[in-house]
């Protein structure tokens, strides 16, 4: 049996005395497309920040192919091949979209604190960010400041930040939240295209993405995880329908109120 | 595709050769302006004005493209002053013998040493904390140096005679403008590499770094180290700028690395507009022009510079560059001249409320200062009876009228301005 | 040695303290509106001038109250025509407008004042000794300084903690969005601040204006320590501010009062030093001579080990 690209050990997380994530035990397998859904406040982007980072686990173990990365810094995961992308859409506001994507490549190209070479010079570097601009769709906006672009381009552009680097293991925290029908068929097809070959991991609310891309779907609910499965077999799982759809019901009453 | 990739060739070669054209041009315009400009006084100050460049331009390698707001950075050029100044004696006293002409660069390795240990620390955080251990390291130095007189030298400073050592060419820098050619060769070297530096990999992700540090971490650069190489390579050209003060001046103070002086250099590069690369050496001519030329006529040039750099910060973050470049988009469309009119309609009140500002705030600061008796004033060949009631009522009645005015066309200014710079504007069409 | 233990510890209290109603007004507008506001000491000094030249017509005491609320209204409109405007361009350029702020204040002190010291008393009420002991006399003026330095303590601390206002504020430094959405008026509470802040080192400025000196470089002088302060403090943290506040107090009046020099510190472990040693700058430094540098080592110190500051929770 092969080592899973992401394995996590009886995770926690708590700031101050409330418990977000609860003893979290997954194996995300290489190559496959994971889906992490769940109720508003799960805690699913928590789970998302320990395993790229951001946070510290409060307990538990990540394992990074096979490597222990809990209480790593960012930098130090995405250099061990981990990208990610964020829910709130975070790129680099006054450069260039084409500097945000090569930005995105630099580290994993080799060139890491280099003050002796210049970037425009580095061919190979021009080359892949206008193919990777090319790939989502913003070839035409290149050197515009990418903080003026509209919100559905910013978007695309944050996934094509997250993949510049060629990283193995790509997470995407909500890609299409705040879209369009259309736009988000467009990103669906992106990210099957992009995730070809790679294992993905992705938190997604809307349910048509998820059951359209994903392999494997895990539940997570008031930090716990309830559920781990394919797609057809979480469609049918009572306990699921009951803790996800009960809730889901809840919310949209809120809404309407 | 190979068509695309040809005419793609062809504009990057067109590029670099423009690229390279704006540096000839500089190094000529270089040779060229002792020409025009004789008098020792003009020597004098493009001297000055080419140190403040390369000052300025250290400076915002942090603030414009690195996001780090430093209160101290007169410290690495001070400290590296000191250094090349004590490299200046040395040869002097024959220890060794090294060309005083090069003793900028070592003035330069000095800046980024202490950049290197002090940066070790105060790089961990950009914002509010950075600014404020830069402050305080800032404070700490200047205080050191009147304790540490061996290094310092104290009150009095260091200074010493840069005609010493191996000459060049047969220049031994006796004469202003054979330091002339020396800070210009200087300038354009450290400018070439100031600007070379923002285009490699550690030069572009502080800019990353400066737009979104968290980002930066996920894509697998640690900010600390990022801004730490950038604040290096600021330490290091602000030691080259001081070493170049240390053979122009031949003397180092306490007020060389003050935070009058850090403060200064903050003025110089936010006025001429941190967010482009030539912004600071804009700011550096002017701001120069005004500590030299404007200090000659009136006492009152540093509250001028300081109400200028406010408004600077309220209306103008972008700068005087940001200015100049704000009419690109209009120079592009042909419709420059579209401007001219509504630009000369708007001079004559701006001048009025400003001939009204400065002659109130001069009289007022003239009949405080005025020895009793005094009753006249001369100040920008205007000679005035600051005790008669007459000149302070036209000084009002033109600020008034100037300001009123100035309000009423501004709106008209702007919408032509407007109607000039949009793509979709009538004309356009065409 | 009791004597200058003593006497060191009341003025390190006067001086602790009115370093604290600087920090404390500093750390308020920093707290809620996330600037460092550069300019703070500015308004120490126009405190100072403006009672200065006051109470030559009205006396030290009305001038003493009228003076801070004028400084105050500054505060208030250099907060809602200035920063307000600035707010839209980002946190640097906030702290880059109070640097200009402070820099044109001190430019306008001294178009009006001039570069000179003036000529600020203590007001003749107040110009006698307070107590004698071993032959050093403690003013009167530095008690009174102390009384109306822990007064203002006492009520920053009552405001804060017993009344609405206070809870409104408390809440706001540590949830500013709530606050907004409570319905209460973000902005106005912002101005308030700037404007309380700004009246508090007012105050400060009235009462030390005659012992510090009053002089266009007041500002800065004090100004830089102030930072110190609140850094070391922990930037945010009131009580952080209050700790360093005394602690920065006491630690640069026992400097100045302790006479001995490095060589001296080493002599108790019999070393001694020659005095043509390369070093004998640092050899013969003594401690009143790097008194006012330690507050800056202290800094340094403390952000290399600690660098959140003493009491602070925030990272920057």
């Amino acid at each position: 049996m092969t080592e899973p690209a992401i394995r996590l050990r009886d995770l926690r997380k708590n700031f101050g005395r409330t418990e977000i994530i609860r003893g979290v035990d997954l194996e995300i397998g290489k190559g496959t497309r994971h889906a992490i859904i769940g109720p508003n406040g799960a805690g699913k982007s928590t789970l998302f920040h320990l395993i790229s980072g951001k946070y510290e686990p409060s307990g538990g173990q990540i394992f990074l192919h096979g490597e222990d990365i809990s209480g790593k810094l960012p930098f130090e995961i995405n250099r061990q091949g981990l990208s990610r992308s964020f829910q709130v859409t975070n790129i680099f506001p006054r450069m260039s979209v084409f500097e945000n994507v090569r930005c995105g490549m630099l580290w994993s190209a080799g060139y890491r604190y280099a003050f002796w070479r210049l970037v425009d010079q580095l061919r190979d570097l021009t080359e892949e960010s206008e193919r990777i601009l090319e790939e989502i769709g913003l070839a035409d906006r290149r050197d515009i400041p990418a903080g003026v672009l509209t919100y559905a381009e910013q978007r695309a552009l944050e996934i094509g930040i997250t993949i510049a680097g060629g990283a193995d293991v790509i997470m995407l925290d909500e890609p299409t939240a705040g879209m369009s029908r259309s736009e988000t068929d467009q990103a669906v097809e992106l990210i099957r295209r992009i995730s070809e070959g790679k294992t993905l991991v992705m938190v997604e609310h809307d349910m048509g993405v998820v059951f359209d891309l994903a392999d494997k779907i895990s539940v997570l609910v008031y930090g716990e995880l309830i559920a781990t499965d394919t797609p057809e077999r979480i469609r049918g799982n009572k306990a699921v329908q009951e803790a996800y759809l009960g809730t889901a019901e809840e919310a949209e009453e809120m809404a309407d109120a | 595709m190979s068509v695309i990739a040809t005419t793609g060739a062809a504009t990057t070669r067109r590029a670099t050769f423009r690229r390279l054209a704006v540096w000839l041009v500089s190094a000529a315009v270089l040779l060229i302006l002792p020409q025009i400009f004789t008098s020792g006084l003009a020597v004098t100050v493009m001297n000055q004005m080419g140190i403040a460049i390369v000052f300025a331009l250290s400076y915002n390698m942090m603030l414009g493209q690195g996001g780090m707001l430093s209160f101290g950075h007169a410290v690495y050029f001070g400290l590296g002053g000191f250094f090349a100044m004590h490299m200046i004696d040395w040869v002097d006293q024959q220890l060794f013998v090294f060309p005083i002409y090069l003793t900028p660069f070592m003035g330069g390795l000095f800046g980024l040493f202490m950049a290197l240990v002090i940066g070790s620390f105060s790089t961990r955080r950009a914002g509010t904390v950075f600014a404020m251990i830069s402050l305080g390291i800032g404070e700490l130095v200047a205080a050191l140096s009147l304790i540490l007189v061996v290094f310092f030298g104290g009150e009095e400073g260091v200074s010493g005679d840069r005609t010493t050592g191996p000459g060049i060419f047969g220049f031994n820098f006796l004469q202003d403008i054979e330091v002339y050619y020396l800070i210009a060769v200087w300038v354009l070297v450290a400018v070439l590499f100031m600007y070379l530096f923002s285009r490699t990999p550690a030069g572009r992700m502080a800019n990353a770094v400066r737009d979104n540090p968290e980002r930066a971490e996920f894509v697998g650069y640690s900010q600390r180290t990022v801004r730490l190489i950038s604040f290096c390579a600021a330490g290091f050209f602000a030691g080259i700028a001081g070493g170049l003060f240390a053979i122009n001046y031949e003397i180092l103070t306490e007020q060389n690395l003050n935070a009058t002086t850090s403060g200064g250099v903050l003025l110089m590069a936010y006025i001429g507009g941190i967010g482009y690369f030539i912004g600071p050496i804009v700011g550096a001519v002017i701001f120069t022009l005004l500590q030299t030329v404007l200090s000659g006529y009136t006492d009152l040039w540093v509250l001028y510079v300081g109400l200028v750099f406010l408004a600077t910060v309220l209306y103008v973050p972008t700068g005087l560059t940001g200015i100049m470049m704000m009419h690109v988009p209009a120079w592009r469309l042909g419709r420059l001249r579209s401007l001219v009119v509504p630009y000369l309609t708007m001079v004559i009140p701006v001048a009025m409320l400003f001939c009204g500002l400065v002659g109130l705030l001069e009289m007022f600061h003239y009949r405080n200062g005025a020895p009793t008796g005094e009753v006249e004033m001369t100040v920008f060949y205007v000679t005035v009876d600051f005790t008669s009631p007459l000149p302070w009522a036209v000084f009002t009645a033109l600020t008034l009228a100037g300001g009123y005015l100035t309000r009423r066309l501004a709106p008209a200014v702007a919408a032509s301005f407007q109607a000039a710079t949009s793509y979709d504007a009538k004309g356009s069409s065409a | 040695m009791f004597e200058l233990i003593l006497f060191s510890i009341l003025n390190g209290l006067v001086y602790g303290l009115l370093l604290f109603m600087l920090s404390s007004g500093l750390t308020l507008i920093f707290s809620m509106m996330g600037v460092l506001n550069f300019a703070h000491a500015s308004f120490y000094m126009l405190g100072a001038y403006f009672a200065f030249t006051m109470s030559g017509y009205i006396g030290f005491f009305p001038a003493l109250i009228i003076a801070p609320i004028i400084a105050g209204l500054l505060g208030a409109l250099v907060e809602r025509y200035g920063l307000r405007h600035v707010h839209r361009y980002g946190h640097v350029a906030e702290l880059i407008f109070t640097f200009g702020l402070a820099f044109l204040i001190e430019e306008v002190v001294q178009f009006f004042w001039g570069k000179q010291l003036q000529d600020y008393r203590v007001p003749e009420v107040l110009d006698f000794t307070f107590f004698e002991m071993f032959g050093n006399a403690f003013p009167a003026y530095k008690a009174f300084m102390l009384l109306v330095s822990i007064a203002i303590f006492v009520l920053l601390f009552a405001v804060l903690t017993r009344s609405r206002v206070g809870m409104i504020i408390q809440a706001a430094i540590t949830h500013p969005n709530i606050v907004a959405m409570l319905g209460h008026n973000v902005p106005f509470i912002f101005m308030a601040t700037f404007g309380v802040g700004s009246a508090l080192a007012a105050i400060a400025g009235v009462i030390a204006g005659p012992v510090l000196g009053t002089g266009p470089a007041m500002a800065f002088e004090l100004g830089t320590i102030v930072f110190v302060v609140v850094v070391f403090g922990g930037l945010g943290s009131l009580s952080g501010a209050f700790v360093a506040s005394i602690m920065i107090g006491l630690i640069q009046t026992v400097a100045v009062a302790l006479d001995v020099s490095v060589s001296d510190f080493f002599g108790l472990f019999g070393m001694s030093f020659s005095p043509d040693d390369f070093l004998v700058d640092v050899w013969t430094i003594t401690l009143p001579q790097i008194a006012p540098i330690i507050p800056y080592l202290m800094l340094v110190l403390m952000l290399i080990f600690r660098p959140q500051g003493l009491m602070g929770k925030r990272e920057s």
